[in-house]
């Protein structure tokens, strides 16, 4: 049973318990690494009248093999996904790299990334380009939301009142992935934009996302649609690429702030992507000529 | 509420009046030990870097209630004396500011890769910063404790 005292701080220990506290104490903030959550109770910005403490739920903090897919627990915290699921999973890996710092990896998760729902966070472009689906418990039962579905506008998704995210599923890699994230330094940048792309030889499937260049984690269908020489590999060419980057580009819809002009990502996002189709195309087919 | 933990080896309670005190006002401000030094409050600067549990994390952004029954380790305990003895001889203190925060984090790295290279140590030091050093003598500091300590390893 958890205690709850004058400063009131809940602990549940399963996650029914959880979405039960949460249904009788609405006022109750959900903290998991608190890396977003503290950083506003700090600055007063936020002043929980009492709080649900998610790090001692076990069945958060996994992840497992699902086959075709990963199901990661929603209280896994970065510095996991990139030890130990870079192959399987390498876009996400690669973005949950460039989070913050060390010290911020070893505590954010990508539940805190989902339920903040902020346009820039690097969990997004990698799980829009991979398809993944978001699971979210309340007392009345679990629902899945596919990640298309999610971002509602700038911090607002379809997380309701009473839900906790407990975990995203994401289809294993089906071919070369990459994360490109542009901002003033390697560590601790919110991103200025970034990209993330997913290719799918097999399928002939390219998946896309987009950061920080939208009032929510954009994908990009057009690009998405673009006729690639699948057959004949070897015709792919730079003018191809600059025109994939072209596409991703029209399909953000960036603002001027502190961070960038909307010009500038624009410009950014054309050439990161153009950058990353020509690596996953490299790579798929250097390792399997056909 | 209370909150018992263990930090640097003892066992401490610690009230607290609200429920997003973090685990570095507690430290500072209840317990007194001041090791952890408070410059952002906001994950930016990593000066309140300690080990929760064995794994560095920045205080300031920890809610004390999260850590009941947790294993806190400060500047105090968590660093072996080899890497505080570098950071003097090397001119890697200035201030000493960012000190502390930095020899969590530096004590963790040597822990894991015992030789890193200065990639590894840039990006295991991301995010700790010092505004007085430059970093230079701090990447001496990790190599020069990477040296001792393993002439001590048998
Ligand atoms: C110095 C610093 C650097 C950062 N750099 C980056 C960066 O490079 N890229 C990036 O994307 N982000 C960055 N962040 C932001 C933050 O680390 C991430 O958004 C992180 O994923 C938040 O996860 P958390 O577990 O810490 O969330 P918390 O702070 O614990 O929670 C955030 C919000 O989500 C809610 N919540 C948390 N978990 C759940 C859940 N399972 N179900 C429902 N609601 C939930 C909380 O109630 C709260 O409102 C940075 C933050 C700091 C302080
Ligand atoms: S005081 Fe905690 S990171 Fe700066
Ligand atoms: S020595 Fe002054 S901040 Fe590092």
């Amino acid at each position: 049973m958890s205690v709850a005292t004058r400063a009131d701080f809940h602990r549940p220990a399963a996650v029914g318990e959880a979405v039960r506290l949460l249904a009788e104490h609405p006022e109750a903030v959900p903290v998991a690494g608190g890396t977003d959550l503290m950083v506003a109770v700090n600055y007063r910005h936020a002043r929980p009248e009492a709080m649900l403490d998610l790090t001692g739920l076990a069945e958060l903090r996994d992840w497992t093999d699902e086959g075709d897919a990963v199901r990661i627990g929603s209280g896994v915290p970065y510095a996991r996904i990139t030890a130990e699921l870079a192959t399987v999973l390498p876009a996400l890996a690669a973005a949950a790299r460039t989070v913050g710092s060390p010290q911020i990896r070893n505590r954010g998760t990508l539940g805190g990334n989902l339920a903040t729902a902020s346009p820039a966070g690097d969990g997004h472009p990698p799980l829009l380009a991979t398809g993944a689906t978001v699971e979210i418990a309340s007392t009345s039962g679990t629902r899945t939301v596919p990640i298309g579905e999610f971002y509602l506008g700038p911090k607002r998704s379809a997380l309701g009142p009473g839900e906790l995210i407990t975990a995203v599923t994401v289809p294993k890699a089906a071919g070369p992935q990459q994360f490109l994230k542009v901002g003033t330094r390697n560590a601790m940048v919110i991103a200025v934009c970034s990209f993330a792309l997913a290719l799918d030889p097999d399928a002939r499937r390219l998946g896309t996302g987009i950061g920080s260049a939208g009032p929510v984690p954009l994908t990009a269908p057009d690009a998405e649609a673009l006729d690639l020489p699948w057959s004949s590999p070897g015709r792919f060419d730079d003018a191809l690429a600059a025109e994939f980057g072209r596409r991703v580009a029209a399909a953000a819809r960036p603002i001027d702030d502190v961070r960038g002009t909307a010009d500038y990502r624009r410009h950014a996002l054309a050439v990161c992507a153009a950058r990353a189709l020509r690596r996953v195309w490299t790579t798929a087919h250097d390792r399997s000529p056909r | 509420m209370r909150v018992t933990l263990h930090v640097d080896g003892a066992e401490l309670a610690a009230e607290i009046d609200r429920p997003g005190e973090s685990l570095l006002s507690t430290l500072r401000d209840r317990l007194g030990l001041t090791g952890s030094k408070n410059a952002c409050e906001q994950g930016e600067c990593g000066s309140c870097t300690v080990l929760l549990d064995g794994a560095p994390v920045c205080a300031c952004l920890v809610a004390t209630a999260q850590c009941e029954g947790r294993e806190v380790k400060t500047v105090v305990g968590a660093v072996p004396r080899p890497v505080r003895d570098a950071f003097v001889q090397c001119g890697a203190v200035q201030c000493g500011f960012c000190t502390p925060g930095l020899l969590v984090s530096v004590a963790d790295l040597l822990e894991r890769d015992p030789d890193p290279g200065d990639a590894a140590i840039r990006e295991a030091l991301a995010g700790n910063l010092c505004r007085c050093t430059g970093y230079e003598k701090i990447i001496d500091a990790v190599h020069t404790a990477a040296a001792t300590l393993a002439g001590e390893r048998p």
